[in-house]
């Protein structure tokens, strides 16, 4: 099968059910994208399956044929992603293990909700799990990158 | 710097290296007693030029290596100790290159855990810049021909004042390091109102690169010709395989091999639990296979580990009278004389790390050598256990410490960093074990569950003349000895031999528990229980005399004054701080209160029906927090924390931003502790698996704004990373019980519901 991971296409010829989460670190070697739980309850694997947040840990390899896949390596063609920008501006990592998740996350989040209101972000972001508590920077963080103040 | 030679002098705290054209600077962080039992320094010098192992080295080209010794897992430890010295030294952050110190002894203490990496740095730091500032400073006056009392350092260069001319650090560097290193009491420090960086702190060194998916966590670790692992553990602590299907597991696509790792030997310390571990070319693979091991285990002893049975044991005892711990005056005269009493329990489960990283680390064994990379909180017991597993010499472990991605204390005990060892030297390539979350949350190393009494006397004002508690948990020291029932002065010094009342009469015990699982360090430790049942004790007396909380608490700690804890409490440990430099300053205690109310707007503000705002205060890792928590509860019980406020004073913070963000992430952490932690077992197995059954706090449960309040100060720098938790949990339920007049005596919330 064929696979295509930040704009390149590479055959793929292992077992078919290998979740995209460890296709891209342990195949590919694109470590961005962190294991956290692998049930899809903490976010942490978020990448992108055209243009939308998706949890890698639970999608097989063969349910992303045919599909663009994004990781947190080339959300950005040019520097810093907007988000990235601000993730930075309001210092919200503290270990930032999960913070290439919440990040992906966020620019799907604004994506379908360019303004988004507290409970928008609450709805956005609730299946990312940040353990050292940085929820509040990350809300600040996302706010601004909407143009609003936090 | 890779042919250098490290010249360690017994007696002299620096030491100075010449390499050519760099000078380098060490400083030992072993306190004096310990270096006699260093027999291998000669050793390990020789062995240090091939790795990093130095606090600072100034290239000719001006770049700053400064080496952080401790741990990164979030509390900006790697980023503000070596900060200090940028600081002392004058050079340009901008400039400075971190390079992460691998286990090494002559950094002395490595351990990132109990809130001390800037408290044991920051004199340290200041000595290695101030050392290197004037080898600079004197290195330029001799090129200039001029006294060096006329030179001094600005910012990466050193002028001469009269003549204005400049030169870089770069540019002296090879000069520098000619010359002798000075004595200490040569040192002249800059005086605090000179600081560029203490106090204003910086971000995160790795903050752009954990942004942008580069940090190197220890998942992240790769070698090639790795292969990967996974472990199926006894599921009941001390377990035994008694048979497995070896052959099954090889038909999952990827899978190499099985590999039987042996039961540890009690105590189990930090030693593997033992089990099966499937070897594979991916991580998935490896999980995969795992499922087909089919083990048949023999549980042993601990299979009788039932939770609820254990709770009531604890309870118990925890009625009985104990091991006296401290005493002041005599509580059972009070009691005798009749007159109003309270009393109160308390009940906290267990807890566990789950860190966003599993535990997973990479090992590379040829040679009767290991070389390990692992995200720890301690890489020198990372040495001692994998030399102690493959019975080889400490010094043949390299421990390379990774960013940690989390840690709470779970990374402090390295029995995975040992799987990977023994693992790599039966297969014969690097392997890299990987810890899934079930993994991490069935075979943890514990918070310890807990049970509290408290019975206390009070006058006709509502004031305790007499004050009883007992606290009753199995106790860390169990990991290490065997049959260790009760708490030693460290579990005990941690919020309940130190209780910083004004009470004439106070008597604190500690009663015996077993352990059935391991237990360990968690974020803050015994605070969590001790401060939950002293703030919320605290707490009911002030309701029970209609007392308002924060005037009732103040009341209780009394006046100002410095508590000699030890002569009461002989085993106090005051965190390894001494008391001339570290006292339990009630005057400090009053002050955070006094804060932390003032800024919540404590008594000023009109809250709505359902709402309510409690406090809880609390000194730990010698650092001073009040917290004022305001929480809104539905008629369904749900709680929202809409605002904390939290007053710190950890003497002089080096990184206020960062210091902030702790205590944001300690109110998350405590909004966990207070929702829905809880770890229990049935027939010595763990119950939950994951973030399904052990939910930790999200967004939407989250405390919406909290807003951290920082004394000024120009005490001796305290903890940070840990003081925040202790408070938050009782400030969230005496402010339930304003809301409600409901008051919890149990947690998590989630198994003792507000509805019941």
């Amino acid at each position: 099968m064929q696979i295509k991971v930040n704009g390149v296409e590479r055959s793929y010829d292992g077992d078919p059910n290998l979740p995209l989460l460890w296709y891209v670190r342990d195949v590919l070697g694109l470590t961005g994208t962190k294991f956290g739980c692998g049930m899809a309850l903490c976010g942490a694997c978020t990448v992108h399956q055209d243009g939308k947040a998706i949890r890698s840990c639970v999608t097989s390899v063969s349910a992303a044929v045919g599909k663009e896949i994004t990781t947190i390596e080339a959300v950005s063609k040019n520097g810093l992603h907007p988000v990235q920008e601000k993730w930075i501006e309001f210092n919200v990592p503290q270990c930032g293990y999960c913070q290439t998740g919440q990040i992906m996350q966020a620019i799907s989040l604004l994506k379908d909700k360019p303004k988004p209101s507290d409970e928008d972000i609450d709805a956005g972001m609730a299946g990312n799990i940040c353990r050292c508590g940085t929820y509040q920077r990350i809300r600040a963080a996302i706010k601004a990158a909407a143009g609003e103040n936090a | 710097m890779s042919d250098s030679i490290l010249n360690v002098s017994r007696r002299g705290f620096l030491q100075g290296i010449v390499s050519t054209g760099a000078l380098i600077l060490s400083v030992r962080m072993v306190p004096e007693f310990l270096w006699a039992a260093e027999t291998s320094v000669g050793t390990h010098a020789d062995r240090a030029a091939l790795h990093p192992s130095l606090f600072v080295g100034i290239d000719t080209d001006g770049t700053v290596y400064l080496v952080a010794a401790r741990s990164e897992m979030g509390t900006t430890s790697r980023t503000s100790v070596p900060l200090i010295l940028a600081d002392e030294l004058d050079a340009d952050w901008k400039r400075v290159k971190l390079e992460q110190a691998i286990g090494d002894k002559r950094y002395g203490d490595q351990d990132t855990d109990g809130s001390h990496s800037v408290r044991d740095g920051f004199a340290i730091m200041r000595e290695a810049g101030a050392t290197a500032r004037l080898m600079l400073t004197q290195a330029a006056a001799q090129k200039w021909g001029v006294p060096v009392s006329e030179c001094e350092s600005d910012l990466h260069v050193i002028v001469h004042r009269r003549t204005k001319r400049k030169a870089g650090y770069g540019e002296l560097a090879a000069a520098a390091a000619k010359l002798p290193v000075p004595k200490k009491e040569d040192l002249q420090f800059k005086p605090s109102s000179a600081w560029r960086y203490i106090g204003k702190g910086a971000t995160s060194y790795d903050l752009a690169d954990i942004c942008t998916g580069k940090a190197g966590f220890g998942m992240d670790a790769h070698l090639e010709g790795m292969v990967f692992a996974s472990v199926e553990h006894p599921p009941v602590l001390g377990g035994k395989v008694k048979s497995y299907d070896e052959k099954a597991p090889l038909q999952v696509k990827g899978v190499k091999q099985t590999i039987p790792i042996k039961p540890f030997t009690p105590p189990h310390h930090f030693q593997p639990l033992g089990g099966v571990a499937v070897i594979a070319d991916n991580t998935w693979a490896a999980f995969q296979g795992r499922k087909k091991l089919n083990v048949s285990w023999d549980n042993g002893a601990n299979a009788s580990y039932n939770s609820d049975e254990y709770k009531k044991e604890l309870q118990e005892t925890a009625r009985k009278p104990g091991k006296v711990a401290r005493n002041i005056g005599d509580v059972d005269a009070v009691f005798a004389k009749g007159g109003k009493t309270m009393e109160a329990e308390y009940y906290l489960p267990h807890l566990a790390h789950a860190t966003m990283e599993p535990p997973v680390a990479m090992a590379d064994f040829r040679d009767g050598k290991v070389t390990i990379w692992a995200p720890t909180q301690s890489p020198q017991a990372v040495q001692e256990t994998v030399a102690q597993e493959l019975g080889i010499p400490p010094e043949n472990v390299v421990c390379h410490v990774s960013l940690l991605g989390g840690g709470f204390g779970r990374k402090s005990k390295p029995d995975y960093a040992a799987e990977a060892a023994i693992l790599s030297k039966a297969v014969g390539k690097p392997v890299k074990v990987v810890w899934s979350r079930e993994d991490d949350i069935k075979f943890g190393y514990y918070h310890a569950v807990s049970a509290m009494y408290m019975k206390a006397a009070l006058d006709e004002k509502g004031m305790p003349t007499a004050w009883l508690q007992r606290s009753v948990f199995p106790p860390i020291g169990s990991t290490f000895a065997l049959n260790t029932t009760y708490g030693d002065g460290g579990d005990l010094g941690q919020g309940w031999i130190d209780l910083p009342f004004d009470i004439p009469n106070h008597r604190a015990e500690n009663g015996p528990a077993e352990n059935h699982v391991r237990i360990g360090w968690l974020r803050s430790v015994a605070n969590i229980y001790h401060c939950f049942a002293a703030q919320s004790f605290a707490n009911e007396l002030a309701h029970a005399s209609g007392r308002d909380s924060v005037e009732y608490l103040l009341e209780l700690i009394g006046p100002a004054r410095i508590i000699d804890v030890k002569a009461t409490a002989p085993d106090y440990d005051n965190y390894d701080g001494s008391p001339a430099e570290f006292p339990l300053d009630t005057a400090r205690m009053r002050r955070v209160v006094q804060l932390a109310a003032e800024k919540a707007g404590w008594g000023k503000r009109n809250l709505g029906k359902g709402s309510g705002m409690g406090i809880a205060v609390h000194r730990s890792f010698l650092t001073y927090v009040a917290t004022v928590v305001e929480v809104e509860v539905d008629d369904k019980g749900e709680v929202k924390i809409p605002s904390v406020h939290t007053a710190v004073d950890a003497g002089i913070v080096v990184n206020p931003e960062a210091t902030r963000a702790q205590f944001e992430g300690a109110a998350v952490f405590g909004t966990s502790i207070v929702r829905s932690g809880a770890i229990t077992a049935k027939n010595g197995v763990i119950e939950q698996s994951n973030f399904n059954d052990y939910p930790v706090a999200r967004m939407n449960e989250a405390p919406y704004k909290t807003t951290v309040h920082i004394v000024d100060s120009d005490a001796p720098p305290a903890g940070v990373g840990e003081p925040g938790v202790p408070p938050f949990a009782p400030a969230v339920c005496n402010a339930i019980f304003a809301a409600t007049g409901k008051r919890i005596r149990e947690l998590p919330l989630s198994r003792n519901p507000l509805t019941a």
